[in-house]
Order: structure tokens, then sequence, then C-alpha cells
């Protein structure tokens, strides 16, 4: 099918975009990489009278070094993402998952910020995010605001986002020595959505005593879901085939997916609990260079 | 929804040629390329980014001409299957491979597959089969199976100079 009509918007400033925006709340649609939303109008499953094209915006292409880490402005391609060496190299598990996420060809134009306001179940990219405790700077009318990525995430295609207001971009902190990342996800073919995914980061201590932990699973609830469970078993561990086994079961027991035509409720379970695992096999295997240093 | 189209200016180069057009807003690129260009090699099959038949290299990238709008394309310099050789007649290496190792049958995903591929190759050379598959997985073929793809992909994959 065709898109619906529109009247499109192309505006050469983050004011101009807010004006549109506020003016048109409702029935206005901010456009990025387009791979989420244009499928939705051409379908005519979203048919909004104004289009808000915000490839046009100065200043929001290029990631910015800050004085914590990263801030990665709304226009950075998923390409650039995992073709940045300073991003990737900050955080492994980005580079990892963006890996998983559809194509090349899809990649070239989606954003990681359209990926955060768009917020499927399944995506990968929200499920990083909310393990690297990624913080989102939102623009409206009023002014800005920020939102912690646990906050931002409502549910399936829902986020803290108003109808007025635009995603400007994702700042994410620089991981404290000794902390190593990883990213384990199973699909049905390359480039699918997860049918279950793992987002993981862990900062051990000299010993090897785990001192900090974020675990994220994706595709097994409406929003990306911390286990805090498996969370619990390992902060003050060793990372030691024990630990693992009982975060592992852990991390199945709180997960609490919905079966579909993909795949049931218990293989999803099951699958949280595999990925869980392999995801801190990479971080026990990987001795972070802060440690080698010690040594 | 307004009640009228909304007429807006695209000034594009496509194969070399640069044209000015007024288009619809809601036109697709794709849409554009066939109907208004005439370009039809570019082909359209699913129209939300899955099958990859309407690729195209927009700024040296490969993307699906039916997730952008035609006016997106404003001051971009697009190339279709059209502008791979400079005489119709003619045929790139991998498009004689292609050819020769039988990846194409219906014809109907074989374009967007040669942009595809066209542009992984100029990002660097593809040597293994693993690296050959992971390539064209972006592309659905309902005829060849893949493996005259593979095989083509990996007879000029190994050198960059040619694409
Ligand atoms: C074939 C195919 C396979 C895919 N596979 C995967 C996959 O495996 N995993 C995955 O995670 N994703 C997948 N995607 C989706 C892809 O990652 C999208 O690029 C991404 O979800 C949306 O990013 P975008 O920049 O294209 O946003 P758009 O499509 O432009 O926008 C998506 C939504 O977010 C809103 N939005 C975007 N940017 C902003 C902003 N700055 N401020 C406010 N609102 C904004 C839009 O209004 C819209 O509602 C796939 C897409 C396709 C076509
Ligand atoms: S028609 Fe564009 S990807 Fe199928
Ligand atoms: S040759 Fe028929 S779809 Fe590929």
């Amino acid at each position: 099918m065709k898109p619906g009509r529109f009247t499109y918007h192309a505006p050469r400033s983050v004011d101009e975009a807010l004006a549109v925006l506020g003016q048109h709340a409702g029935d206005a649609k901010v456009l990025a990489g387009g791979q989420s939303l244009v499928p939705l109008l051409n379908f005519r499953v979203a048919e909004p009278g104004h289009l808000v094209d915000v490839n046009r915006l100065p200043g929001l292409s290029e990631p910015v070094r800050t004085a914590t880490g990263w801030h990665v402005p709304a226009l950075v391609r998923q390409r650039a993402v995992e073709r940045s060496a300073a991003l990737t190299g900050a955080f492994p598990l980005l580079g990892r998952a963006l890996h998983e996420v559809a194509h090349p060809q899809i990649r070239n134009r989606g954003t990681l910020c359209g990926s955060l306001a768009h917020a499927d179940a399944a995506a990968e990219l929200p499920a990083v995010v909310t393990a690297l405790d990624g913080r989102l700077r939102i623009a409206s009318p009023r002014g800005e605001r920020t939102v912690a990525a646990a906050d931002f995430f409502v549910f399936h295609l829902t986020t803290a986002l108003e109808d007025d207001e635009l995603l400007l971009g994702v700042d994410l902190d620089d991981l404290p020595a000794g902390t190593t990342t990883s990213f384990h996800e199973f699909a049905g073919r390359r480039g699918d959505f997860a049918l279950a995914a793992v987002a993981g980061q862990a900062t051990r201590d000299t010993r090897g005593v785990v001192t900090r932990c974020r675990l994220v699973a994706a595709g097994v609830a409406g929003t990306p879901l911390r286990l805090r469970a498996a969370e619990d078993v390992l902060l003050g561990a060793r990372l030691d085939d024990s630990a693992l086994a009982a975060a592992t079961r852990a991390a199945a027991r709180e997960a609490r997916p919905t079966g579909d035509v993909h795949a049931s409720a218990g293989y999803r379970r099951d699958l949280v609990g595999t990925l869980t695992r392999r995801v801190l096999a990479d971080i026990a295997a990987a001795v972070p260079t802060e440690e080698l240093t010690h040594a | 929804m307004p009640d009228q189209d909304e007429p807006v200016w695209v000034d594009t180069t496509v194969n070399g040629v640069r044209h000015e057009e007024v288009v619809d807003a809601r036109t697709t690129l794709a849409d554009f390329l066939r109907g208004r260009l005439r370009l039809t090699g570019t082909h359209v099959g699913c129209e939300h980014g899955v099958c990859g038949a309407c690729t195209v290299i927009v700024d040296g990238a490969a993307v699906r001409s039916c997730l952008m709008l035609a006016v997106q394309a404003d001051g971009a310099v697009v190339e279709t299957v059209e502008g791979l050789t400079d005489d119709p007649g003619d045929l790139t290496p991998l498009q004689d491979a292609f050819s020769r190792h039988h990846a194409v049958q219906c014809g109907f995903c074989t374009s967007g597959f040669l942009m595809s591929t066209t542009a992984a190759l100029r990002e660097g050379p593809v040597t293994d089969e693993a690296q050959a598959r992971d390539v064209l997985s972006g592309n659905i073929c309902r005829c060849t199976g893949y493996t005259g793809m593979v095989a083509a992909l990996l007879e000029v994959g190994g050198t960059r100079d040619d694409h």
C-alpha cells in the first residue's frame, strides 16, 4: 500500500521542529530513520496529518564527548554507532547488539534514538541502553527534561514521550574501571527481532568480586526487563560456576514472558536463562584491562 | 489528513543525471524512481523493508527505497541497478558472475541483491561463505536457494577494485 496524505515539514532548527510539533500535537509524527515509521505509513497503520522530518536538523548527527561519557544525538544512524571505535570501545555490548539489529541496509538509515522512541518490546537497543543506565534528553515547547531509561519505556511501543516532545539524544556514562559487558540473543533468522535477548555488564574488584551489575532482557515483557534477582545473586560473589548456575536459574524464574506463534512462554523463559549464562560466561572469561595492569 | 496532496520539489542526481521534479510529499523514493523516472529496474515487493527488492544506493549507502520518501532524496546522489554500467549491454563482474552461477531465476529480487552486494563490496572484500551469507541475508530470494549467489559473491568478492 501507499502512505495517506500528510503535510511534510523539514524544520532546520530544533525550535522550529518543536513549534510544528506543538501546533499539531496528536496529529504529527517525528520522522527519523523511517525504518519503523514508514512501514506503518505504507500500511496506513499510522496516518498522521503532519510529518516532521528531523533529518535536516543541524548538529545531531555526530556523537559528542561529555564530561561523564558520550552523548548520542537523535540523528546518529545505527550504522554510524557500530562503526564508531569510540562508542563501541566505550560500550562493547552496543556493537555486539547492533550486529543483531536488522541488516546494514536498515541500519544505514535507522537511528539509535529512533529505536528507543519506537520502543518495540523485542528490540535490542532499548535493553542495551537500559543496561547502560542511559539518560534520555527530551525537548518540548515547555523546555528540556531528562528521563532515565528505566523510566522511559512504558510498554510495547509506548514511552514517556509526550505528543509534542522530541528526543534530542541519549547520554551514556563511561563504565567504571573493572567493568566488562556482553550481549546475546536468539532470533529465528539472521536480522530478525529477538525471541529473547540479554544485555549485561558487571564491575569486579581486583579480587574478582562483583561490586556492580546490570542484566536486562528484551522480548520477554512489555519493556526491557531488569533481571534483579539474578543481579542480587551475583553481587558480592565471584563469577564461578556455582554463581553462574544460580544467576541463570534466578533469571529464568523472574522472566514472565507470554507465548506467541514464534515461541512458547516456557521456551522464552528457558532462553532468558541460557542467554544470561552466555552473557555471564563472557564476562567471567574476560579480564578487564584495569586488572591486567594490577597483576 | 489534508484533503489534497502537497507538492514538493526534489532535486536529486540519479545515476549521474540531475533531476528536478515536483512530487507528492507522500511518494516513496521507490515509486519516484519507477513511476516518474521510469527506472523500473528497482522492484517493489513488500513495502515494509523486509524483502530488499527495492534496495538502492543513496549517498554511498545501500538503503530501502520503499522506506524513504522521494523528498528525502533532495540533494542526494542515488544509484540504481541501471547505473551499474555506463552501457546497458555491459555487465559488472558481479552481474556477470550472477549470470554464470545461476544466481538469477525469475529476477524479481536480482536488482536489490546487486545493489546490496555492490555496496558491501565497496566497503571491503567478502572472502568466506559465512561472510557471503551474512551480506546476502538482508535480501530475500524465493527462487534460487542462494547457493549461486554465494558462489558469485565469493568469485568476485576477494578483490575490491572492480565495483
Ligand atoms: C526489515 C526490518 C528489520 C528490523 N529488524 C529490527 C531488529 O531486529 N531489531 C530492532 O531493534 N529493530 C529492527 N528494526 C527497526 C529498526 O531498528 C528501526 O530503525 C528503529 O526501530 C527505528 O529507528 P528510526 O530512526 O528508523 O525511527 P523512525 O522509523 O523514523 O521512527 C520510529 C518511531 O519513533 C519516533 N521517533 C523517532 N525519532 C524520534 C525523536 N528523535 N523524537 C521523538 N520521536 C522519535 C517516530 O515518530 C516513530 O514513532 C527493523 C526494521 C526493518 C525495516
Ligand atoms: S519493497 Fe522495499 S524492502 Fe521490500
Ligand atoms: S530469482 Fe526469483 S526471487 Fe530471486
